[in-house]
C-alpha cells in the first residue's frame, strides 16, 4: 500500500515524514523547502508500507515544477495523509476538499495544532471530521504529538467520494464548514508579528536585511575558524602527525606509495595542505578545511530557515530580482547555493517558467561558491589580508548583477510575477534545525569525500604519468597568457571539474602571489560547475539548455578572469 | 457601492482593509490566486508595500502573502 503525505506547502509534511517512517528529509519554514518526492515505510498493523513525503501544492492545478511532482504522484496513492495547517484552516480545506473530489481513502492530519490554540483559533474536531468524512487528528509534528493516534488511525481513512465542485461552490461549501467548526478569540499582536511587519517594511526592513546577512557572515567566519584553530588543528597537528611521519618512515621516505599515500613533504614538518598525499591533503582538505565551514554554514542557514525569514528577504529582493529576470523567491535557492550548488540547482523548481529556472541555475553556478570552495578561499587567500577575499567576493557579486541584467535582456520567455506565502516567525524547532544539520553533514561526507580522495588519487596518478606536464603546456597561452597564471595552475581548472575544493588545494603548492591567488579563485568558481552540479544542471534544465548554461560560464570565467589580471 | 469607489491594492493604504470586488487577469492568474484565497468576496488587509513597484504584502483570513505589484494593480477592492 502507499501512502501520500499531501498537503499545502508549508505545513510541516515533511517533519511529519520524518517522524512516521524515520527517514531524514529536510524541513524548514518556507514553501517550497521540499520539491521532489522521498520514500520511506512504516508499519501499519501487519503490513510494511511505503511513504511518500510528497511536495506541498495549493491546488490540482499545477504552476510550477514542485507541483507537478506532487500530482504525479496522486496517481499512485493508495490513502492520503492530508496533511493540514490548523492555523490556516480555510485555504487549507481548499485543497482537502478537492483531493476528496479525487475519491481516494484519506485522513486528515491537523498539524500545527500548539500554535492555532497559541493564536486563539478554536476548532470543533468531531464536526469538522462529520463533515468532512474522514478521520481528524490533531498533531504537532516537531514534538511528535499525536503521531501515534494519526498511524492508529490510518486503516480508517475513508473516500467519501464528494462530486465535482467549480471554484465558487467549493468555496460556498468552505465558508459553510469554517463556520461550524471554527471560532477565533480576539487577541493583540505579539512581538513576533510586530517584527515580521518591520522585516517586510521598506526601510526597517532593508535594515534588517543587511544586518541579518552581514551578521550570518561573520557569525559563519567565527564559528569555522574557531572550529579550525581550537579543533581541527590540533587534532591534526598532534594526533594525526606522529602517524603520518611513521607511515612515512615505514615506505622509506620516497616512492610510488610514499606520493599517492603521503605526498612530499620537506624539513621533517607535515604541511597538509601542499602535500597532496591521500592520508595528508586528502584527509586535511574534508576534514579541517572544509566541514568546519560545512557545521557553521548549515547552523547558521537552519537558523534562518526555520524562523521564518527567507520569504521576507524574498519580498525585500524581489525588485532586485526583477531586474535579473527573477523574481524574489529565488533568493532562496541562491543562499541554499552558498551551501551547495546542488541541492540550490534542484531548489530552483520552486520558480515558476522555465526561463527563470535557467536564469537562476546559471547564476548559482556561475557566481556563487560552494561552502567547499568559499572554506578554501578562506584558507588559502585569508592567509594574504581579507581585502583579497573581499575582491573575490566583489568580483562575484558584479558578476552575478550583471550576467543577471544581460540575461534578462536575452532570454526568451517570461518571468511570472511573485506570489508567495509568509510564514508565521517562530522559534526554531531545536530537534528538526539538529536532524536537518545532521543530515546535510551526512551527505558532505558522503558526497565528498570519495570525491576528493579519488580526485587526490587521480591527481597523483596523472602527476607521476607525466599527463600534467603536457596539457599545461598545450594550455598555456591561455592560462598564463591572458589570466596570467602558471602554466601548472590549468591543473587546478581541470580537477575543478571533480571538487573545487581539492583543486583550490593544487594552488597552494605554485606559490602564486596574492592577485594570482584572487584570479585563480575567481575563474575556479565560475568556469565550470563541478560534476556533481553538472549532473544535476542536465537533469534539470535538460541537455540543449545546460549547455547554453555551460557555455556562459565558460565564457563569462575566462572574460572576467583576463579583466582582473590586467586590473590587479 | 457604486463601482466608482472601487481601489487597487496597489492603491490602498497599508493598515486599509477592503473587500475584493473584481480580479482583472487571466485564468492562470485567477486559479493561483484563487488558491491561495484571494478570489471575490475575500477580505483584505493591507500590510505594506515596497518601494520601486516592489511587492504588496497582506494578510487574507490567517495568511500572509505577498504579492507582485502588477497582479496587486489587478485586484480592485471596496474599502470596508
Amino acid at each position: 500500500m502507499k501512502i501520500l503525505l499531501m498537503g499545502n506547502p508549508n505545513v510541516g509534511k515533511s517533519v511529519v515524514f520524518s517522524r512516521l517512517t524515520g527517514v531524514h528529509v529536510i524541513a524548514s519554514n518556507y514553501p517550497g523547502t521540499t520539491v521532489t518526492y522521498t520514500k520511506g515505510a512504516m508499519k501499519v498493523g501487519d503490513e510494511m508500507d511505503e511513504v511518500i513525503d510528497v511536495p506541498g501544492t495549493y491546488s490540482l492545478e499545477p504552476t510550477c515544477e514542485a507541483e507537478h511532482v506532487a500530482l504525479d504522484m496522486l496517481q499512485q496513492g493508495d490513502v492520503i495523509i492530508n496533511v493540514m495547517d490548523a492555523t490556516n484552516l480555510e485555504r487549507n480545506l481548499n485543497l482537502t476538499l478537492q483531493l476528496l473530489e479525487m475519491g481516494v481513502p484519506m485522513l486528515v492530519a491537523l498539524n500545527i495544532w500548539d500554535d492555532a490554540q497559541h493564536r486563539g483559533i478554536h476548532i470543533d474536531l468531531k464536526r469538522l471530521e462529520e463533515l468532512l468524512g474522514v478521520p481528524v487528528l490533531p498533531t504537532v509534528a516537531t514534538t511528535g504529538q499525536g503521531i501515534k493516534e494519526l498511524v492508529v488511525n490510518i486503516p480508517n481513512a475513508r473516500a467519501p467520494k464528494l462530486p465535482p465542485h467549480s471554484a465558487d461552490e467549493r468555496w460556498a461549501t468552505i465558508g459553510s464548514i469554517i463556520g461550524q467548526v471554527q471560532q477565533v478569540t480576539h487577541r493583540h499582536h505579539t512581538l513576533s508579528e510586530r517584527f515580521g511587519d518591520a522585516s517586510v517594511r521598506p526601510v526597517t526592513g532593508a535594515l534588517i536585511a543587511i544586518a541579518v546577512l552581514v551578521g550570518m557572515f561573520f557569525f559563519i567566519r567565527f564559528i569555522g575558524e574557531s572550529l579550525i584553530t581550537y579543533i581541527l588543528d590540533p587534532l591534526f597537528n598532534i594526533l594525526w602527525s606522529p602517524v603520518v611521519l611513521k607511515i612515512s618512515d615505514l615506505l622509506g621516505g620516497s616512492g610510488f606509495f610514499h606520493s599517492v599515500l603521503i605526498g612530499n613533504f620537506t624539513g621533517g614538518e607535515v604541511n597538509y595542505v601542499e602535500a597532496f598525499g591521500l592520508l595528508t591533503t586528502g584527509l586535511y582538505v574534508p576534514f579541517a578545511m572544509v566541514l568546519p565551514y560545512i557545521t557553521s554554514f548549515y547552523f547558521v542557514l537552519g537558523i534562518l530557515e526555520d524562523t521564518g525569514y527567507l520569504p521576507r528577504l524574498a519580498v525585500l529582493m524581489d525588485t532586485i530580482l526583477h531586474r535579473l529576470g527573477l523574481h524574489g523567491y529565488a533568493i532562496i535557492p541562491t543562499l541554499l547555493g552558498f551551501g551547495c550548488n546542488v541541492p540550490a540547482v534542484m531548489a530552483t523548481r520552486i520558480l515558476e517558467s522555465k526561463r527563470e529556472r535557467f536564469i537562476a541555475a546559471t547564476l548559482i553556478s556561475i557566481a556563487v561558491p560552494c561552502a567547499a570552495l568559499q572554506a578554501m578561499i578562506f584558507g588559502l587567500v585569508g592567509d594574504y589580508g581579507i581585502q583579497y577575499v573581499a575582491i573575490i567576493y566583489g568580483t562575484l557579486f558584479i558578476v552575478w548583477i550583471v550576467l543577471g541584467f544581460i540575461m534578462n535582456r536575452v532570454a526568451k520567455g517570461y518571468s511570472p510575477e511573485l506570489l508567495i506565502e509568509i510564514p508565521s516567525y517562530r522559534l526554531p524547532p531545536w530537534r528538526v534545525m539538529l536532524h536537518k544539520l545532521w543530515i546535510r553533514h551526512y551527505g558532505f561526507l558522503k558526497e565528498a569525500i570519495p570525491i576528493v580522495l579519488g580526485a587526490v588519487l587521480v591527481i597523483n596518478i596523472l602527476y607521476i604519468l607525466g599527463v600534467f606536464e603536457a596539457i599545461a603546456n598545450f594550455t598555456a597561452p591561455i592560462v598564463t597568457g591572458l589570466l596570467g597564471l602558471p602554466k601548472e595552475a590549468v591543473m587546478a581548472l581541470a580537477i575543478g571539474f571533480l571538487r573545487k575544493d581539492v583543486a583550490m588545494g593544487m594552488l597552494a603548492p605554485l606559490s602564486l602571489t596574492a592577485e594570482q591567488l584572487v584570479v585563480g579563485s575567481v575563474v575556479l568558481a565560475m568556469f565550470f560547475p563541478c560534476i556533481a552540479t553538472f549532473v544535476i544542471l542536465i537533469r534539470e534544465l535538460g541537455i540543449i539548455t545546460m549547455l547554453k548554461s555551460l557555455g556562459i560560464m565558460i565564457v563569462t570565467a575566462l572574460v572576467v578572469g583576463g579583466l582582473l589580471n590586467l586590473i590587479l | 457601492m457604486s463601482p466608482g469607489k472601487l481601489v487597487s491594492l496597489r492603491q490602498m493604504q497599508p493598515g486599509q482593509r477592503g473587500r475584493v470586488v473584481e480580479i482583472h487577469g487571466g485564468h492562470g492568474m485567477i486559479a493561483r490566486l484563487g488558491a491561495l484565497g484571494i478570489r471575490p468576496g475575500c477580505r483584505i488587509t493591507k500590510i505594506n508595500s515596497m518601494l520601486m513597484r516592489g511587492p504588496v504584502t497582506i494578510q487574507v483570513g490567517h495568511t500572509q502573502l505577498a504579492l507582485g505589484y502588477g497582479m496587486a494593480s489587478k485586484i480592485l477592492l471596496e474599502l470596508i
